[in-house]
Formats: structure tokens, sequence, C-alpha cells
């Protein structure tokens, strides 16, 4: 039982969920994945992290008594009763191809690459169906004005779920376009970083050879030991916390 | 009451001159206009197909984020933003059967029935402040330019929408006026620039211009005042070919109306964003002695 207030416990009882139209009964305790397999789908690809991250388990579903579309990553969404799902691991979309070197990062440029841009009426389903809560109609209006970085901004959580592209009618690969938009930023926008620059340099220099060939030398049980008794950053360490010691940085 | 200001795409890139321009002349005199924090594309065009409510769904859901943001009134400087805005409102105010379609759709939005007003910039000066105040807050009367008031058919076009009557439109004659410059109207002053003839049919279109610049050069005009960022590319951005393409064209640069107001208001120079103009049109201003060296 959970002692947290505000959160239901969880019972462990069995609830009807419907997968692909065929009806199950899962525990009510189990994420739509857990669910699946626990209702003998096995997965050869389309789990992908397990962590909410990578998004590759995508599942749209309705319930009853709603017209609405909903949607979660599998891997993260609780089941729900009487849900009604299916999984979209993948949506095809092209990506276009480009020379790097030879584009500018404008509004301009990615209406060359993506001419389908301008076919966004504004109707919204991409931003309704995103698990992520990106507003992605809003990133595209950016990118029709030539703000690379609100666009930038705007996308940086899209996980690349094609979820956005399966609701479009315009057709368009918004996560092809978020994507290509922070490479922009990133690439020619972005202020420059000597620091980075000078520490790749004095890596490559050798900065920290003697390390890693004492590492390789080790005995992999010492190795190991030496690993699982690192420290490490506390879940709720807080953005002061610091290393003990800071050899090696 | 607070009044929205919705921008639109091309103010933001090829059209910055207007939309600058625009705002530091509203600080200069006072007056006040919130941009709106989320906005989409108008759609550019007022689509006319019937049933063809998807079209809508841009310039309705603009609409509904001034209206959310407790807005009365939204104004706009694009002339095709601002038909397209006006057009979407009159349609959600007096169609019934589509404002319910249309908020039906838009469940995630809050309902619109057409609350919000939508004004053109010009109209808006007008009603504001009017053309004795500006004439009382121009520091650098335009004398001596002799300037057309070219409306092009965005600003009149249907009635409905039409900032003022459609045959005797008389409101950019004396926006310039009170500027100090010599209004100069001419008969192709509510002619199409051509449009987006340019994109499929060129011929006809460089045709089209050239009939508003010859009209403009024959009525001895020097300087073109516009609104809107379609015509000055028509009109500016393609006089060269325009000539190239037609005889006894002369030349006669575009401006955007803010850029001469902004120059009225004695603001300082590199705000007028000449640089986005045709290099003609800062030379007459420097031959009038109106700006000393322009910055690149």
């Amino acid at each position: 039982m959970s002692t947290n207030p505000g959160v239901e416990p969880l019972t462990s009882q069995k609830i009807p969920i419907f997968i692909m139209g065929k009806k199950y009964l899962v525990p009510d305790s189990l994420t739509i994945m857990k669910a699946m397999e626990y209702a003998g789908y096995k997965y050869v690809r389309g789990a992908g992290c397990r962590g909410g991250i990578c998004g590759a388990c995508g599942t749209v579903y309705r319930k009853p008594g709603d017209y609405r579309i909903h949607v979660g990553l599998a891997c993260q969404t609780l089941v729900e009763k009487d849900m009604y799902l299916t999984q979209i691991p993948f949506y095809p979309a092209m990506r276009a191809t480009f020379n790097w070197n030879d584009i500018a990062p404008t509004g301009e440029e990615v209406a060359q690459l993506y001419p389908e841009l301008f076919r966004c009426v504004a109707c919204n389903a991409c931003t309704k169906i995103c698990p992520m809560d990106v507003e992605v109609m809003d990133y595209i209006a950016a990118v029709k004005r030539g703000d690379i970085k609100a666009a930038m901004k705007m996308s940086f959580d899209c996980i690349q779920c094609g979820l956005c592209a399966s609701r479009c009618m315009g057709e368009l690969p918004q996560y092809h376009i978020a994507q290509l938009v922070r490479r922009m930023y990133g690439g020619k926008l972005a202020d420059e970083t000597p620091h980075l620059e000078e520490m790749v340099a004095k890596i490559a220099d050798g900065y920290y050879q003697e390390k890693i060939d004492e590492l390789k030398s080790m005995d992999p049980d010492a190795l190991k030991k030496l690993y699982s008794e690192r420290q490490q950053e506390p879940h709720q360490g807080g953005e002061y916390w610091e290393a003990d010691s800071k050899e090696g940085l | 009451m607070t009044v929205g200001y919705y921008p639109g795409c091309t103010l933001k890139t090829k059209a910055k001159n207007l939309e600058e321009t625009a705002i530091a002349c509203l600080e200069a005199l006072g007056l006040q206009a919130i941009e709106l924090p989320r906005w989409n594309c108008c759609g550019a065009v007022f689509s006319l197909a019937d049933d063809d409510l998807i079209h809508h769904v841009a310039p309705v859901r603009d609409l509904i984020r001034a209206h959310d943001e407790g807005h009365d009134k939204v104004i706009t400087l694009c002339s095709m933003c601002y038909n397209t805005l006006a057009r979407a409102n009159l349609l959600v105010r007096n169609d019934e059967e589509k404002r319910k379609t249309l908020n039906l759709f838009m469940d995630e939005e809050t309902d619109y029935a057409g609350e919000v007003e939508v004004q053109h910039y010009l109209d808006f000066l007008r009603t504001e402040l009017g053309w004795d105040k500006l004439k009382a807050a121009v520091k650098k009367p335009l004398d001596g330019l002799r300037v057309g008031a070219y409306y092009g058919c965005t600003l009149l076009r249907p009635d409905d929408v039409a900032i003022e009557p459609p045959e005797t439109p008389q409101m950019f004659n004396d926006f310039l006026a009170a500027l100090g410059a010599e209004a100069v109207p001419f008969n192709e002053a509510t002619a199409c620039c051509s449009s987006y003839q340019i994109l499929g049919n060129e011929k006809a279109a460089l045709e089209a211009s050239a009939t508003v610049l010859r009209g403009a050069a024959n009525a001895k005009i020097e300087a073109l005042a516009m609104s809107c960022p379609v015509c000055e590319y028509n009109l500016g951005r393609r006089a060269g070919d325009v000539r190239a393409a037609h005889e006894g064209v002369g030349e006669v640069p575009t401006f955007y109306f803010t850029q001469l107001l902004a120059l009225a208001l004695d603001l300082p120079v590199d705000t007028l964003g000449l640089g986005q103009n045709e290099p003609e049109a800062a030379a007459l201003l420097q031959s009038k002695n109106l700006v000393a060296a322009v910055p690149a």
C-alpha cells in the first residue's frame, strides 16, 4: 500500500484492456508495455529503452465515452480499465539529405529542404498527440517565420516517436524538421565554446592517457570494485552537489 | 481596453523594415500594442471555397489567442494578414453554423464568436491618434517629397473588410499629408501589383506591376508608400525585372508607410531598415536631404 498522500494505492486487481481490439485481463499496476508482455506479446523491436526517452513505444488509445485520442509511451503509462490501445513503434517519414557545409540556419533553408512545411494549416493535431507535450504546431509556426532558435527551444523535448507525423493532414515530417532546426542552432547559431575545443585538444594531446593505461592494465575484479565503489551523485543531489574529488577533470 | 499586435511571418524575415519601424513609431507616439505571445501563420490568403473550413482554422486560432490575452482589438501591419484575419473574423461572427464547426474542431481552445476587432495599423493611427495629432508629432516633415499612397487590393477589397470606402479611399493620403509629404493621388493606387501571379504567370505579373509603376511615374510620384510585403516584392524588389521587360517604366522607389512615418518622426536612421529596400530608396531620401549617410 502506498503511503504517499494523494496517490491511489495499487491493488493489482485485474482489469480488462483491449490490445488491438482483443480483450485481456491484466493487473492494474502494470504499464502498457508490461501489460502487453503479461498478455503474451513478445517485443522483438519497439520496446526501446523502457525509460521514457527513446520514443520507440508511442501508444495511442481511446476510452469509453470519450471521442478523443489519448497517447502515452507504453513504458511509462499505466493501464486503465477498458482502454482500447495499439502501439505505433514507428511511423514512416522521409528525412531530407543535405550537405551540412552548404546550408544556412534559416527558415528559408528549411523550407527548401521540406517544402511541405507550408502545408501546415494550424490544425494542431500534432500537438494534441505528442506524448512529450511538445507544442509541435507552435514550433512549426516558428520555423515558418524563420525563428530557428524558438523552434529549437520548443522542440527540445522531442523524442522522435513520429506520432505528430502520423496525425498531420499536411503530411509534414515534423520530428525531422525539428531535428534539423536543432542541428542548425547547435552547429551554426549557438555561441562558440572555446573551452570545449581546448579540452578536446588537451585530451587528444594525451591528458588522460596515463589513467586509461592504468585502467586497461588492471585486474578485472579490481576494476569492477573501483567502478561499483565510485562516488555517485545522489538521486536528489541538487544543482550544488559536487564530488569529493575532482581528480582527472 | 488592451490592444494586441499580430506580426505575421514575413515581418520577422523579409519585411523586418515594416515591423521594426512600426513598433518604434508606436513607442514614439505613445501608443501601445502588445505582440501576441503565441501565434501562427494567418494562412496568407482567405479561402473562398465553400465548406473549406480547415483553411480558416489558422486565422481563427490567432484571433482566439488575441481574445485569450484579453484584447478587445488586434492590429496588423501586413495587408494580407489584415485581410485574412478580418475576413475570418467576419465569418465566425456572421455564420453560426461555421462558427459551431470551427469551435467544435478546435476543442482544445476557448470558444470564439468574433469578439475581437481586427484593425489595420493605419486605421489604428487614425482612430487612436488622428491626423492632427500625428501632424503635431512630426519632427521632420517630408517637405517636397511626392509620395503615392499605394493601397493595392487587400486593404480595400472586399468592401466588408475595407479600411474605408473602396471607391473613394482617402485615409492613406491623409496620413502622408500629416507627415508633411505631398500626397499624390494616381489612378493605379488600387490596382493589383500582380500578387502571387509572379509564381505562375510571370509575363502577366510583370505587366500588372509595370502598369502600377508607369501610372506612378506619370503622376510624377517620387516614392510609393505601401503596407504589403507582396506588393513591395512585386513593385520594389522586382522593379528591375519590370523595367527590363517593359520600356518606359521609370524608377519609383518603394517604402513601407511606417518607414516614412519613422523618418517624419525623426527616429534614428538605423531604425529605418533601409538596407532591406532597393538601393534607390535610400538614394532618393539622400537626394532630398531627408537622411544623411544611410548605414548598410
